[in-house]
């Protein structure tokens, strides 16, 4: 294994500890707005280490899965946050 | 660090953080959060899929689980609000004999597996169908199996499919619409829901030789229907009624089309004749697209949209405050 | 010599992605929370995507990479965005 794959492996496993870390806030909120917003960090982070692990695992589709979770992103945040019409 | 044990310190954490998500989702009284973290937890099995070298099952559970899922049961807690909070979270004996009893399973689950997968000398059906990938029309080996070698299974899904969405259009009127977008969410919805399209008419070409296919690009497409009406367009991109009961069955329509041609000419149901495989898959495929994308589009509507029953019947009419 | 440079735009890019956890964990309100958040999106994702073209070396991975990163810069924007504004109403109820 090169150094080059060694190194982006390692990066894959502290990207997903960081993640990890930034899942703590879901957990402690307090508002729904704070757990959301973690729930974005992952997403992003979710789309960062697919496309670590398209060169790792040697599948170049991954950058189509990330391409897909990016366009994806906005819809779970659109979801929680808008009104209907006769909401308050 | 060897590489195995950086894969495995890798394997390790996905799995935790993707147990933590799972208990997370489900435990706790407010139903809001569960859904935060239930949506979580799909964006982490996408990459769960990727890891384990499966790029359709992350494309499917990227779209379908992390964007999907949320959207509908946010819809569906909009229609109880005092469900907001589960009150009946039991504790005491029975949860704890219902864990203990989760936990066994999972044991004997994790206990097969390792046993099943370790064998010395398995017979591995990814070996057959790749076997018989040059006869089946694609390059793909998950498309040959859903279009091709298992072609019954996927019309019975599109069946299923099919009859959920009756079950949703009979339960009452669509659901409340949403409020107008602001200029911010306007502008993303410009250019995503044209991108969506885009993409679901790639990995629908895609699906026959990369990962991608027929229920990934209705996924996407109806991505692009929720997004719609999150800002406000009530129509959420579909066609009048009438085109919507014709493309619900589309799929159905082009399996069984198929499927009689094939056993006119004398071959069994849904054989495809030589060299017709690659054509007859993507035209399947096609008519399936737009049969899930309507399928999952009117689920997250909710029930009827407006002017799907005829004049001079019941209710015409979208109710505003959707519930009868 | 070029596999240096990609790894030292991937390493950095991971920097910010840390940062951004960070941010999210310790800053004490939500729209400074929202501040990190998108930090992470944009530079960390950004550098990231920059480390991994150049590694990689083709012409169409870049391409698709820069294009994931503009996609979740837009989408990720629009969505602080929605939530702050989420916040702003539930604060004035």
């Amino acid at each position: 294994m090169t150094t080059t794959t060694q190194i982006l492996l390692a990066s894959t496993t502290l990207l997903l500890l960081t993640l990890g870390i930034g899942l703590a806030r879901a957990m402690i909120g307090p508002s729904l707005q704070d757990r959301m917003l973690s729930v974005q960090l992952l997403g992003t982070g979710g789309v960062a280490v697919l496309l670590l692990l398209s060169p790792l695992l040697a599948i170049p589709a991954l950058i189509d899965v990330a391409l897909v979770l990016a366009l994806l992103a906005a819809v779970a945040a659109a979801a929680l946050t808008r009104r209907e019409v006769d909401d308050v | 660090m060897m590489a195995v044990q950086l894969w495995q310190l890798l394997d390790l954490l996905l799995a935790g953080l993707t147990l933590g998500l799972g208990w997370a989702a489900v435990s706790g009284p407010d139903l809001r959060r569960s859904v935060v973290f239930f949506i979580a937890f799909g964006l982490l099995v996408a990459v769960v899929w990727a890891r384990l070298r499966a790029p359709d099952l992350a494309l499917a559970e990227a779209a379908i689980g992390a964007g999907l899922s949320g959207a509908l049961l946010l819809s569906a807690l909009r229609d109880e609000p005092d469900a907001e909070t589960s009150d009946d979270v039991r504790g005491g004996p029975v949860a704890a004999l219902v864990s203990l009893a989760g936990l066994a399973l999972a044991a004997a689950f994790a206990w097969v597996m390792i046993h099943t997968l370790g064998a010395a000398d398995p017979v591995r059906l990814a070996d057959q169908i790749t076997a018989q990938l040059p006869n089946s029309g694609v390059g793909n080996p998950v498309t040959a199996v859903l279009l091709n070698f298992r072609a019954y299974d996927t019309l019975l899904e599109l069946a299923v499919l099919l009859a959920a969405v009756l079950g949703i259009l009979a339960l009452g009127p669509a659901r409340t619409p949403y409020r107008a977008a602001g200029p911010l969410l306007d502008g993303l919805i410009r250019w995503l829901v044209p991108l969506l399209i885009l993409t679901a008419g790639y990995l629908l070409w895609a699906g026959a030789h990369a990962p991608g296919g027929a229920f990934q690009a209705g996924a996407m497409l109806a991505a692009a229907a929720v997004m719609l009406r999150l800002g406000g367009h009530t129509i959420a991109g579909l066609p009048r009624p009438p085109m919507q009961r014709i493309l619900l069955t589309a799929g159905i329509a082009a399996f069984v089309l198929v499927g009689v041609i094939t056993t006119g000419l004398g071959l069994a149901f849904l054989q495809y004749p030589g060299g017709w495989s690659g054509g007859l898959i993507l035209l399947i495929e096609a008519a399936a697209t737009l049969a899930i994308a309507t399928t999952l589009a009117l689920a997250y509507i909710g029930g009827r949209p407006a002017g799907w029953v005829s004049e001079g019947s019941a209710d015409t009419t979208t109710k505003i405050g959707g519930r009868d | 010599m070029s596999d240096l440079i990609g790894i030292l735009f991937v390493l950095s890019g991971i920097a910010f992605f840390a940062a951004g956890s960070i941010g999210v964990l310790r800053l004490p309100d939500l729209h400074s929370r929202l501040h990190a958040l998108t930090k992470a999106d944009n530079l960390g994702l950004g550098l990231l995507c920059a480390g991994l073209a150049i590694i990689d070396g083709g012409a169409l991975n870049a391409v698709k990479l820069f294009l994931v990163w503009v996609l979740v810069l837009a989408a990720s924007a629009t969505a602080a965005h929605l939530i702050a504004q989420q916040a702003l109403r539930q604060a004035d109820k």
